[in-house]
């Protein structure tokens, strides 16, 4: 039993790479993905990664499956419709959820045809699903510093973060901590975006980011709470579905990103703020 | 009058040498040979051009239109290309070249899961084997001279030419690896490409199929093929043109085998790249397959 959970990691060097990029993702995209769904944004996290895609696939066809080029073009294309949405939003009568809608399918769109006009069959599907078992050095040391970059950014808007999610409208009367913790996290969804889509492909990576926190939010009370509790489980579907991968002969990333499912069902079916969990915990709270 | 002037045009044409046949391959290395036997009389487009893989291909309305405006069309057949023909009944065309007609085909082995790159039951890419090409040379000359038959001495002249160059390579591989000791003759692969040459050659393709080409890797997979490499001692390890090399670089670096260079299988390179044309292509994965070999 335990010579089935460990010696994958210690026979193999791409699964210990593989979990080190889970370990990095939980603890850099999962706290991302809890403040998100805090803000009720999370499904702005899936409209971002396909703003995502057309810069990453612009980089990768113009210099090939170059880590650099696929990492800027991502950042700066999912940059530009952040901005340009936000942009739209304050300054005309459309609402955010509208014009990020807007841009990002523009980008979509854009990406699509140029990716078709290169003529080319190059496989995308690279980009699209990306391999958290081909994890080499640089990707590694990517997402290592998107990550540390992330907790040092989180830690600093710790508060005014906190206080957008709750009373935006206070944080906003209060000074000008308002945009500065918008546009900045906005920029964190992005970057973890871009780091996920490294290990896990641009459409899975919002997977970790979402699922994980949506799960942790029927445990959680508290915030300190939700975030350890969030990345705990995202580390602990990482684990299980690159395990699951292993010994069951399936894609790692979709396994990792089902296991995390599998965790949000089981929340939703067990946990106290699930759909049974009022009555379940009450009725045990009367008999004792 | 004006329609019998065009009635005499279409048919005094290609006697005429005013029109070249249109022939239209379904991919690069089909598309090269056409074009080394037909010569000048001939132009040749190929739908699935250089560097671009035939597995996923995606026609687009342009190419439905070249395959209507084509006099001859040429697929691989053995299951490879099965979209050519469905293309050609799409756009009006009655008959479709199978240019690996009277081959002999090999079973696809099945040791690893092929999961995403299934072509049934019997591998298509024999223009691996350049005996093999020798009958797709003769079978397309002959689809060449229905078409035109004109230029039959013409076509003849070429095939017979393009046979002796082929016949030449052919000895040549054969050749370089009967001179290497058996149990050299030993490589792995990215994609399952090469069982053809490997029988031609006498070389043992041990395939990462189970970590092909379009669907994502599993763990297993990669894990089965670092056992394969570690237990038999394989020295080298050789990416194709159209995968992903991150992953290779990473099952050769843990199966403690040395990275060979590029091999071309299923699509030429560019005009400036090492394999050109079918004849450069072999001649370049030869080359490279010994170079990784030796050590």
């Amino acid at each position: 039993m335990i010579d089935a959970l460990v010696t994958p990691f210690t026979d193999f060097e791409f699964m210990r790479r593989a979990l080190a990029g889970c370990l990095a993702l939980a603890l850099g995209a999962t706290p991302v993905g809890v403040f998100l769904l805090l803000r009720r944004m999370s499904l702005m996290g899936d409209a971002m990664s396909h703003a995502i895609l057309p810069g990453a696939a612009l980089g990768y066809l113009a210099f090939g499956l170059s880590l650099g080029a696929m990492t800027v073009g991502g950042i700066v294309a999912g940059l530009v419709v952040v901005l340009a949405a936000g942009l739209v939003a304050r300054s005309s009568i459309l609402k955010e959820d509208a014009s990020l809608a807007a841009f990002y399918l523009m980008s979509l769109a854009a990406g699509v045809l140029i990716v078709s006009l290169r003529g080319k069959n190059l496989d995308l599907l690279h980009v699209l699903f990306g391999s958290v078992l081909s994890l080499d050095d640089g990707s590694l040391l990517l997402i290592a510093a998107i990550t540390s970059t992330t907790l040092l950014a989180l830690a600093l808007l710790y508060r005014p973060l906190v206080l957008e999610c709750f009373d935006p409208s206070f944080l906003r009367s209060i000074g000008r901590w308002s945009p500065v913790a918008h546009y900045g996290f906005l920029a964190l969804v992005v970057l973890n975006l871009v780091s996920g889509f490294h290990a896990l492909g641009t459409l899975m990576a919002v997977g970790i980011m979402i699922l994980p926190a949506a799960a942790a939010r029927l445990w959680a009370k508290t915030l300190p709470a939700m975030l350890a509790c969030a990345v705990g489980l995202a580390f602990a579907s990482g684990v299980i579905g690159l395990l699951a991968s292993f010994h069951l002969d399936v894609p790692a990333g979709p396994a990792i990103v089902l296991t995390a499912g599998l965790a949000h069902v089981a929340s939703i079916l067990l946990a106290p703020g699930g759909a049974f969990g009022a009555r379940l915990y009450r009725r045990r709270h009367l008999e004792a | 009058m004006k329609y019998l002037l065009a009635c005499l045009l279409f048919v005094l044409g290609p006697s005429l040498h005013a029109a070249p046949l249109k022939v239209v391959a379904s991919f690069s290395i089909l598309a090269d040979m056409a074009r080394e036997i037909g010569g000048e009389r001939v132009t040749v487009t190929a739908l699935v051009g250089h560097d671009a893989d035939a597995h996923a291909w995606q026609p687009r309305p342009s190419d439905a239109r070249t395959v209507m405006e084509a006099d001859v069309l040429i697929a691989n057949g053995l299951g490879f290309d099965t979209w050519m023909e469905r293309l050609a009944a799409s756009a009006g065309k009655r008959e479709v070249v199978l240019a690996a007609e009277g081959v002999k085909p090999l079973e696809q082995h099945d040791d690893h899961s092929h999961a995403g790159h299934d072509h049934g039951p019997i591998d298509p890419h024999a223009w691996q084997s350049v005996a093999n090409v020798r009958i797709y040379a003769r079978n397309i000359a002959s689809a060449l001279i229905a078409g035109d038959a004109t230029g039959e001495a013409h076509y003849r002249e070429r095939l017979a030419r393009y046979d002796a160059a082929l016949a030449a390579l052919d000895a040549d591989i054969r050749q370089a690896f009967a001179a290497l000791p058996e149990e050299a003759r030993k490589v792995v692969t990215s994609h399952d490409a090469f069982a053809y040459f490997g029988a031609s050659y006498g070389v043992r393709f041990l395939s990462a199929a189970g970590v092909g080409n379009r669907s994502e890797v599993s763990a297993a997979a990669m894990a089965r093929l670092i056992r394969q490499l570690r237990k038999e001692k394989v020295p080298v390890v050789f990416i194709e043109n159209i995968n992903d090399p991150r992953l290779i670089e990473r099952i050769a670096n843990e199966g403690g085998a040395r990275m060979g260079g590029t091999l071309y299988s299923d699509a030429l390179s560019g005009p400036d790249g090492p394999a050109a044309s079918y004849l450069a292509m072999m001649r370049h994965n030869a080359d490279t397959l010994l170079a990784g070999i030796r050590p």
